[in-house]
């Protein structure tokens, strides 16, 4: 593959320009210069190395490199093809200096693309994965950020649940809740359920256990924040909540737990305006 | 010869603190010991501590509530108190809610429920 080094600055100046165009200006010139230039010097030794051989040891720098780039693209949003294509640009750079025709280039010419089409499988493979790291620590982000325990009052806790009730969540969030429990010595807990789009069978059952778990604990709990069409839902289901005390708003589910605690709300009628 | 879990005296309640892992052998020991010192000493109440418990099977989730109905047998009230998160979670797992145990969180909420319901008063 002469061919690559003699030619090496023509063909490199084509395929940046190639790639530059198709990701429309969103990464600078400058930086895709830099990439494809290591990643050239890179696969020129690669294949003087290992040849074709793109899982081989020879192309372990091109590898790394390739794992870098689409690391980054995945990062920034680009698309898989977009990320493919920094590396398929080079096949269409290489057409020019294949005018003269000879079989011996044509054949070398196929042999390099198949190697070519190799590394972009890879790239792609690279970008997937790298997403479904970023989904898998999004979520984990986001059951931590949805689960929050909160004091309301000496001896009362309150859990905000906001967004989709699942199996796995409504573990954490018992978990949380009793552990909390524990930790403040509150007799009280009420678990708001007013950002809850929707509640079924499964979930109904899950907060059934939670109570009956923080009742076995020597806490009581209360449910608030029923909307009306979720009170109609979970009658039209025939789901029985029991001697489970339920309230319509985190404010009523408070003063009852003030109560039970035998704090007293009294109003000043003077302190009103 | 298996351990036994003692039975400790404050005023007219038994204390029980459950410091070993159960077994089946000792669970039937307790229960016996627990009905006759209830009798002997005229107990009014029961509080059994399992802070130290950490692995329940279904056998002691019915053995607490066993207890629990015995003592109400014979006139005493039963608090179980400290149960782990872990453990809870464990019993309504297997199914258990421990209908006519009453539970509180630590040992002094525990004690303060009895002498609230000896002295008649108003129960939260």
């Amino acid at each position: 593959m002469e061919l690559l080094s003699t030619d090496r600055e023509k063909i490199t100046s084509e395929w940046i320009d190639g790639v530059t165009s198709s990701l429309q200006g969103r990464i600078s010139k400058a930086e895709v210069d830099r990439e494809l230039r290591e990643l050239y010097e890179a696969l020129v030794q690669g294949l003087r190395a290992g040849g074709e051989e793109t899982r081989g040891d020879g192309f372990s720098e091109v590898r790394a490199l390739l794992t870098e780039l689409s690391r980054n693209r995945a990062r920034q949003g680009f698309t898989p093809s977009e990320t493919a294509i920094s590396v398929l640009a080079l096949k269409q750079a290489l057409e020019p200096v294949l005018r003269n025709d000879s079989a011996e280039e044509t054949t070398a010419y196929l042999r390099l693309g198949r190697a070519l089409d190799d590394l972009a499988l890879y790239t792609v493979e690279v970008y997937t994965r790298t997403r479904e790291e970023i989904i898998s620590s999004q979520a984990a982000q986001l059951m931590e950020l949805s689960t929050p325990v909160v004091k309301l009052w000496e001896g009362v806790i309150a859990v905000p649940l906001v967004g989709t009730l699942d199996s796995a969540r409504t573990q954490v969030v018992m978990e949380k809740l009793l552990q909390a429990l524990v930790d403040t010595g509150s007799e009280q807990a009420i678990i708001d359920i007013t950002g809850v789009p929707a509640v079924d069978t499964q979930v109904a059952q899950h907060l059934l256990k939670t109570v009956v778990a923080a009742r076995l604990m020597g806490a009581e709990c209360t449910v608030s924040g029923i909307r009306p069409q979720i009170a109609q839902t979970i009658v039209a289901l025939g789901i029985e909540f029991g001697d489970i005390v339920t309230k319509a708003t985190l404010a009523d589910a408070l003063q009852h737990a003030l109560r039970k605690s035998g704090v007293d709300l009294v109003t000043h009628q003077d302190a009103r305006r | 010869m298996t351990e036994r879990v003692p039975v400790l005296r404050i005023g007219d309640i038994l204390l029980v603190s459950i410091q070993v892992d159960l077994e089946d052998q000792t669970v039937l020991d307790l229960q016996e010991d627990l009905a006759e010192q209830i009798v002997a000493r005229a107990a009014r109440g029961v509080v059994i501590d399992i802070t130290a418990v950490e692995i329940v099977d279904s056998f002691v989730g019915r053995m607490l509530a066993t207890i629990a109905s015995i003592s109400r047998l014979l006139d005493a009230e039963t608090v179980v108190v400290g149960m782990r998160p872990a453990v809870a979670i464990t019993l309504v797992e297997l199914g258990l809610s421990l209908g006519g145990v009453r539970t509180a969180l630590d040992l002094e909420k525990g004690l303060a429920l009895l002498r609230r319901s000896a002295t008649g008063a108003e129960l939260p």
